[in-house]
């Protein structure tokens, strides 16, 4: 019986071993949809926008094949490191924070952050002072969570969603006073939705590096150096086959 | 204050300001469920009463409302009074807007609404097993109606009723960690923010789970001291 378990866990240790080498040639991402333009649903139902037209060209420039796995943005991260998925691609900004839990590819993009409020709203600028007592949402886990809650915690109120598309909902539902998101989700849902007019309050933020990184990367578990060397090398020929600005261009090409 | 900051030394995820926002959770949730069962209760008691009249157009409505609000899940009437209430032109400019702008009012409607419906069964349920020979006993000493109700059927009924309302309540605390999703800072929504900054799903959640087992410990503690002193009777006397 001894020698039984033995051999048994013997046999796990190798399959487990094994699997940990593993070459990947399937690669499945993790993604929280929607977050226009960065990854949504076209109305027909189908998965589209930066993040995932440029992960299928980068997977297609490797030679593999890759698969995207919808998942909430708060459960993320320990999605990716209970092995649902092999990788995140879903604008997610890189810092040190996360840098202690996963492994991050070389940045592919770089967007900002903005304050955004009802057009005729009075807010024209986002001190402490004018956002005393105001209602402000966020995504709940993201770096505009962080920054709001470390720096306006204390003066405002703050909304916590899981979904973009909720916060929205409110924003229209005029809940909230103001809201803090990437630049291009809030121009793509705000500014050019239809239903009401909204304006961008203040200058779009990118400082301090501590809370808004140095741009959105790919993130891996901590253990596969090689898979995001490979997404890495890929990522630079695509920049420099012009792939890159292609489909940067069907994004965030006209104004 | 030494002792507490020396506990939480070296903690990256239980600092002073996480506990404080597990604190304000607490209280959120605390007000929350005392408030919606309180207001719960007092809804309750007259429909439970009028659950039972034989006039077809009192007993259907309130028939119709518990069976509504316990036939769809908490969540979903949730989501209606959060997100539906803003579909109706022109809210915003009534006199209910600045409490339905808060997530914590839409919340406390709902938890009501859902407490109030249980509730109506539990006592309607027990109003309905009085024995039969009480009430024939009032009616023998010439006691109105109202006065039966008063102050034979509603006692009794109230003591039989105790232990299931006991369980109403815990469900009740229990169901209240639905307040997150609308962004209702409670304890749970303490703990996904924890979860979500700190990408730490077991202690944020375990520490969460622990203070609601405190809750729920508190409530058992309370009901099983007024059950022991309302049900004294119908305990078998020893010598």
């Amino acid at each position: 019986m001894k020698k039984l378990l033995t051999v048994s866990i013997l046999g796990l240790a190798i399959a487990a071993g094994s699997a940990q080498a593993r070459d990947y040639d399937h690669v499945r991402f993790g993604v929280d949809v929607p977050y226009e333009p960065m990854e949504y649903r076209t109305p027909e139902g189908e998965l589209t926008g930066f993040d995932i037209d440029l992960g299928n060209a980068l997977c297609a420039e490797i030679g593999i094949t890759c698969e995207w796995i919808e998942q909430e943005w708060d459960g993320i991260i320990p999605g990716l490191l209970s092995r649902n998925y092999d990788a995140i691609m879903s604008s997610m900004t890189i810092n040190d924070e996360r840098r202690e839990t996963v492994l991050f590819s070389d940045p592919y993009i770089t967007p900002p952050s903005a304050w955004f409020a009802p057009a005729d709203s009075s807010l024209d600028e986002t001190t402490k002072d004018t956002l005393d007592g105001k209602t402000i949402g966020v995504q709940r886990g993201t770096l505009q969570d962080n920054y709001v809650t470390d720096m306006y915690g204390d003066v405002a109120s703050i909304s916590r969603y899981s979904t973009a598309d909720d916060m929205v909902l409110d924003m229209q539902a005029q809940r909230l006073d103001i809201v803090f998101l990437d630049f291009p989700v809030g121009k793509s849902t705000l500014l050019d939705s239809e239903s009401r007019d909204y304006k961008v309050v203040g200058e779009t933020i990118t400082e301090p590096k501590e809370y808004f990184g140095d741009g959105f990367g790919i993130a891996f578990r901590q253990r596969d150096e090689a898979l995001a060397e490979r997404f890495n090398e890929a990522l630079a020929t695509l920049q420099e086959d012009g792939t890159y600005d292609e489909i940067f261009e069907r994004y965030f090409g006209e104004e | 204050m030494e002792w507490f900051n020396a506990l939480l030394a070296g903690n990256r995820i239980f600092t002073p300001n996480t506990i404080g926002f597990y604190w304000e959770g607490l209280v959120t949730t605390t007000q929350l469920v005392f408030l919606s069962l309180l207001v719960g209760l007092v809804l309750a008691l007259p429909l439970a009463i009028l659950r039972g009249s034989k006039h077809k157009w009192i007993k259907l409505p309130i028939y119709a409302f518990t069976y509504v609000f316990r036939g769809t899940p908490l969540l979903i009437q949730l989501y209606i009074i959060y997100y539906g209430v803003v579909f109706f032109d022109g809210i915003q400019e009534t006199f209910l807007w600045p409490m339905l702008r808060e997530a914590f009012y839409p919340a406390l409607i709902a938890f009501t609404l859902n407490t109030a419906a249980y509730t109506t069964e539990i006592f309607h349920g027990a109003i309905k097993s009085t024995a039969r020979g009480e009430i024939e006993a009032a009616r023998a000493y010439g006691m109105s109606p109202g006065l039966t109700m008063r102050r034979i059927i509603l006692p009794s009924a109230f003591r039989r009723a105790l232990p299931a309302y006991g369980n109403e309540v815990i469900f009740m605390l229990h169901a209240s960690a639905i307040a997150s999703v609308v962004t209702l800072m409670d304890l749970t929504g303490a703990a996904r923010f924890v979860y979500a900054r700190y990408y730490a799903p077991f202690e944020a959640f375990l520490f969460a789970a622990a203070v609601y087992l405190c809750l729920t410990f508190a409530i058992l503690f309370f009901f099983r001291y007024l059950e022991k002193r309302l049900l004294a009777h119908l305990r078998p006397q020893s010598g």
